[in-house]
């Protein structure tokens, strides 16, 4: 039987980290993610898990070190936010080039400056072009069951890349919720031991890893990067049929709700969409009005097609971003879905809007007001306001 | 631990840093190298860590590595980093059982990313104490991008970002001890050496810096023909008289214990240790005589302080 809990997004990533017992953690704090090495290092201190935690001196290191430890055999995650995340910059497609299967718990902050420490996807958006794959929750339930999939996702022979297990920062990671957890022996099971290939402590074969590859090799690697990003499409969905198969509880590159008779979508990524849902219950209860939501689990790899297919009905879309690019034209999710709409020569009204930066809060109402002017876009057939900022102040 | 030292012997070893490699004639950074694996026990493994620098991108050019030993490479700055999290997955699979071999940790960076870019990753995994050596071969400047300064270039030094000129003398700045900020980490071991005569301070120091449990860090003074300008043949000169004028002293600290591996019967003037050095070139001329003075000054005065240090 499942576990009946009440956790915060951050306590329910840690569990998961306790039942899973990885080899190594370093890790270094930073707000809103440092509980999770928090609680690993309290699990550690009781005797509960014999994961070996490496307090690094800050993140660029917990990345290098993760890069070291997973490339020596080991099974390795980290965690962190915002600017953690921006420090490890390099580090990042260092481990995405060097095929580690390495796990991230990121819990979504903005960037500086100026510094805020609340929740948007600045940080995660700036990483999506590294070559890890990134997956998002909505919940603290999506955040925990996210992570069970980690590393058979990562892991799997055909992909051998690190995962980015995204959640909102405060909104998610502070939250705290009801969840379901899953029973210690089933998370043992579904999760399996890692068992690598070429590694740097195997007693049978020296390995040497991180070469100088100049012109006539180094696009042959990206090459292969992007062959296990493909991969990894196929790959996330086996993994989320066989957590399907032990939890009743269904995962796929992203959630439709109410969207298959919707005329009017929102597409968006993260804890905002439980208030979105929440809009379109309202809207649907109180006129009729056929609105609905495509809530993106799965960013990187980018679900290009099955997105397109889902939207190729409605009338009109509304993508909705929680980080700027400053391209001046809109934001990195709705440039990516704009282009799969057209790739797809779908028909719909396409607009991109901003909410949420640094925290900012999105209300019913808000949402409630998109739908509204996705109404007004469809009958007009004109887009007089691409790249709004929802709730912007006046003054 | 220590067998008596026995030059034939030792050079006899079979290399671990295999033939082929791109480095350069007279590179004082490849002899470093081979002295400190030649240390490795025969039969014991190690996995060999690299900062960005010369010696990775002419070690380990894809396909070919010329490393014996399982090799990483990570990025420039945070050599200490990776290679503490390589150490820590060989403690987590053999207290697992995942593995039962036993191996050794070595690392190798230059001063750049050793005394400066690498220089939080460094202290960072020294202080956490990891079972590793850290050795920098230090050649005084980045050597890799051509010769630009860095906080191992001494005084007065001729650098690309340091140029000689019509009002300029070099570099302005004198050197960082690194070896003493190493040592006051209160690690189990540090040592600071070159390669003189038969390489036995090279080879005893490594081998302790290897075999001594925790944190140890090593940094060898590692000349460079194309950055400090010499002939390749002068590179054993170089050294000898490094250490002969006390510019260059051979030291260790072992377990906060501080004690000088040697001392010259006759300290040489450090224009000894200048003249060969297409860098120093400027301090000869007749109007410079006052900038070896100061050189000499500043090698005194650490010379004094070590060993009061090591009395």
């Amino acid at each position: 039987m499942a576990v009946r809990e009440r956790l915060s997004g951050n306590e329910a990533v840690a569990y998961a980290i306790r039942q899973i017992n990885p080899d190594v953690m370093p890790a270094f704090p930073i707000t809103p993610s440092t509980e999770i090495p928090q609680y690993v290092a309290n699990y550690i201190a009781n005797g509960e898990i014999d994961t070996e935690f490496i307090p690094v001196e800050s993140e660029h290191s917990s990345m290098s070190a993760a890069v070291g430890a997973s490339a020596a055999g080991a099974r390795t995650l980290t965690a962190t936010s915002s600017c953690g995340l921006a420090l490890m910059w390099e580090e990042l497609y260092v481990a995405a080039s060097n095929r580690l299967p390495v796990v991230l718990a990121l819990v979504n902050r903005a960037l500086s400056g100026p510094i805020n420490i609340n929740a948007d996807h600045s940080d995660s958006m700036g990483a999506r072009d590294s070559g890890w794959i990134q997956i998002y929750a909505e919940s603290n339930q999506e955040a925990y069951d996210n992570f069970l999939q980690a590393y058979p996702i990562a892991e799997h022979k055909d992909v051998m890349l690190p995962v980015m297990i995204c959640q909102d920062g405060f909104i998610t990671s502070h939250g705290v919720e009801n969840i379901l957890l899953v029973e210690d022996e089933l998370v043992k099971e579904f999760v399996g031991e890692r068992e690598p290939e070429h590694y740097l402590l195997n007693p049978n074969e020296t390995l040497a890893v991180g070469p100088y590859a100049v012109s006539n090799y180094y696009m042959e690697t990206k090459r292969g990067q992007r062959q296990a990003m493909i991969n990894a499409r196929r790959v996330i969905l086996e993994v989320a049929e066989r957590f399907r198969a032990m939890t009743g509880r269904e995962y796929g590159f992203f959630e439709a709700y109410h969207l298959e008779d919707a005329e009017y979508a929102i597409v968006i990524i993260g804890s905002a969409a439980g208030t979105c849902k929440a809009a379109i219950d309202q809207i649907r209860n109180t006129t009729g009005k056929k609105v609905g939501l495509l809530k993106i689990r799965v960013f990187r790899p980018f679900p290009e097609e099955e997105i397109a297919a889902a939207l190729a009905h409605v009338k009109a879309v509304a993508i909705l971003d929680r980080s700027e690019m400053f391209s001046a034209t809109g934001g990195p999710l709705g440039a990516e879905v704009r282009a799969a709409l057209y790739q797809a020569k779908c028909g719909a009204e396409a607009v991109n809007y901003l909410y949420g930066l640094g925290g900012r809060d999105i209300t019913v109402e808000d949402f409630c007001q998109v739908y509204e002017k996705l109404e007004r876009i469809a009958a007009e057939h004109r887009i007089t306001d691409m790249y709004e900022y929802i709730g912007l102040r006046s003054r | 631990m220590e067998a008596a030292y026995n030059f034939k012997e030792i050079m006899n070893k079979p290399e671990r840093l295999a033939p082929g490699h791109r480095m350069c004639a007279g590179c004082g950074g490849t002899i470093a190298v081979r002295g400190v694996l030649r240390a490795l026990h025969e039969g014991d493994r190690a996995v060999i860590g690299n900062a960005t620098g010369c010696l990775e991108v002419s070690s380990f050019m894809y396909p070919y590595t010329a490393y014996e030993d399982s090799y990483i490479h990570n990025a420039f700055e945070n050599a200490g980093a990776t290679l503490s999290g390589v150490e820590t997955a060989y403690r987590v699979l053999k207290k697992r059982g995942k593995i039962q071999e036993d191996y050794k940790f070595i690392t190798f960076g230059g001063d750049g990313g050793t005394y400066d870019i690498g220089f939080q990753s460094l202290s960072g995994a020294m202080e956490r104490g990891h079972d590793m050596v850290y050795v920098c071969y230090d050649n005084g400047a980045y050597m890799n991008t051509g010769t630009q300064r860095s906080s191992a270039t001494p005084q007065f030094a001729d650098t690309t970002t340091t140029p000689a000129g019509k009002v300029s003398n070099g570099k302005v700045q004198v050197r960082k001890d690194l070896a003493a900020i190493m040592a006051e980490h209160h690690i189990p071991y540090v040592g600071q050496t070159t390669f003189t005569n038969n390489f036995k301070d090279l080879h005893t120091k490594a081998e302790k810096a290897i075999y001594t449990p925790g944190a140890a860090f090593l940094n060898i003074l590692s000349p460079c023909p194309r950055g400090w300008g010499y002939e390749p043949s002068e590179l054993m000169n170089i050294c000898r008289t490094a250490v002969d004028t006390c510019y260059w002293p051979l030291y260790e600290v072992v377990d906060g214990k501080w004690i000088l591996s040697y001392e010259p019967k006759t300290k040489l003037p450090i224009e000894e240790f200048l003249r060969s050095q297409r860098r120093f070139r400027h301090l000869f001329k007749p109007e410079n005589e006052e900038l070896i003075g100061e050189f000499q000054k500043e090698v005194d005065k650490r010379w004094e302080e070590l060993r009061t240090r090591c009395s």
